[in-house]
């Protein structure tokens, strides 16, 4: 069978294909490795358990939306203090608590957020600890 | 009923991915062999079905365009609606596919005081624009999960997209778009009599369907968390054709993947397949050219004829004898 205005067609068939299949061509089919991130702080090293404020794939997954509940915590309720589901007390600050433990924010912090393609807004008001040294 | 039965088929699909969720060879299933499952149904379908509309014969330019044609200098013509050449026909394509403009002109008739009058009724063209440019820069703005290092100009997609910074994360201005966009088109069909009278089952199942990956979509970004960085493994893993199966990603995950594959193999065999035949329409891609060149009908069986010169060749001597006129001596 013939088709009728070939050319343009094949033409559209093609742009269609390098279009739908970007992802397959944009990185050259070369292997990247998942983000490394560093837990080798020396505030970390130091504990005994070597523990975040809740699990470790519960702040995998939810860090944000707890630093959120720590903000409006702070800022609008004047309340400094977390009573983990563990029953721990820790004291709300990113900068002191968070950032205790976790003080190589381009390491730790970025290396993620970099490779998903997150932007979180906390440097919008926070010191970046380097800074600070 | 149509409704009925899609939605059905939407559920069912959400209990099977939830289902997958819980068995690791299932999830194996899901995560490494559906992918490429989907993606070749999608890709052979598509190319399939243009191929089928090009075997199709356009036998005459179709002149039931709404402008001035192209005819004497005096008379003025609209280049755009009724274009003579390729770059008008350009000009109305682009017009067509960024701007919908055929669903701009939509009317809407009323009986008033027993006469039909016609207003102009933008709704549906107001809220397909919405929805489908929405798609799109949902679509782009996904390439984060696909793409390392990330595109400069995807994350300034996101970036513009979640301008307002609504929220943690931030609500991007797209998603709440193709919610509102989504939700008149499936109300539409269900509020208009009319419209509901001609919906099939294919209409509302695909409007079920990306409601279901955008309401997954979304649960997952502002509800129930899913593991970024395992979602863009398992992403990049696929396109370097050495899928890693997640732990622990959640179930909301498995049903968006669900529905994303199901679109994806369902497309070739819908109406979504409008996304391609939108450059095949033939009221809008081919030039009112009519008057200017000769179209053959591409399915004329070649006739022989025999025509007047041919017979007084053959008859001439007889001709002469009998009396008859002949044009050459």
């Amino acid at each position: 069978m013939k088709l009728y205005d070939g050319g343009k067609i094949i033409a559209g068939i093609v742009v269609f294909l390098i279009v739908a299949s970007v992802p397959f061509w944009y990185g050259r089919g070369k292997a990247v490795s998942p983000p490394d991130l560093k837990l080798d702080t020396p505030a970390i090293e130091r504990l005994k358990e070597k523990l975040c404020v809740e699990p470790a794939p519960y702040m995998r997954a939810n860090h944000m939306k707890l630093l959120s509940a720590w903000r409006e915590s702070v800022v609008r309720e004047g309340n400094r203090s977390y009573k983990a589901t563990d029953g721990k007390v820790y004291k709300i600050s990113l900068t002191g608590t968070c950032l205790e433990c976790h003080s190589n924010k381009d390491k730790f912090c970025d290396r993620c957020h970099d490779y998903a393609g997150a932007k979180p807004a906390c440097w919008n008001c926070h010191i970046i600890p380097e800074e600070v040294r | 009923m149509n409704l009925l039965t899609s939605l059905i088929a939407v559920l069912i699909l959400t209990l099977l991915a939830a289902g997958i969720a819980f068995s690791a060879t299932l999830s194996f299933l899901l995560t490494a062999v559906l992918p490429y499952a989907a993606f070749t149904v999608f890709i052979v379908g598509f190319i399939y079905r243009v191929v089928q509309w090009a075997k199709a014969p356009v036998p005459f330019r179709i002149t039931t365009t709404c402008g001035q044609e192209k005819s004497l200098p005096w008379i003025r013509t609209n280049p755009l609606e009724n274009p003579s050449g390729l770059w008008g026909v350009i000009g109305r394509m682009a017009l067509e596919i960024f701007l919908f403009r055929s669903l701009f002109r939509n009317t809407k008739m009323d009986i008033l005081q027993k006469r039909p009058v016609y207003g102009s009724a933008k709704w549906l063209w107001f809220f397909g624009l919405l929805f489908h440019w929405s798609l799109l820069i949902i679509v782009l703005r996904h390439l984060r999960f696909f793409i390392e290092p990330i595109a400069p100009w995807v994350n300034g997609l996101s970036a513009v997209d979640g301008f307002f910074e609504i929220g943690i994360p931030t609500l991007y201005l797209s998603d709440a778009a193709i919610l509102t966009g989504l939700s008149f088109l499936f109300l539409r069909r269900v509020v208009v009599p009319q419209v509901r009278y001609i919906s099939l089952f294919t209409d509302y199942f695909s409007l079920l369907l990306i409601l279901g990956v955008v309401s997954t979509g979304l649960l997952m970004r502002h509800f129930f968390p899913a593991d970024l960085l395992q979602v863009k493994n398992l992403a990049l893993g696929w396109v370097t054709f050495s899928p890693v199966v997640p732990k622990g990603i959640g179930t909301v995950f498995y049903i968006h993947l669900c529905f994303v594959f199901v679109l994806m193999a369902w497309f070739p065999m819908s109406k979504l397949m409008h996304m391609a035949g939108v450059f095949l329409n033939p009221t809008r891609n081919l030039a009112n050219d009519n008057r200017m060149r000769r179209h053959l009908n591409p399915w004329n069986t070649p006739v022989k004829v025999h025509t007047y010169e041919e017979y007084e060749n053959e008859f001439r001597e007889k001709m002469k004898l009998a009396g008859l006129p002949v044009e050459k001596e």
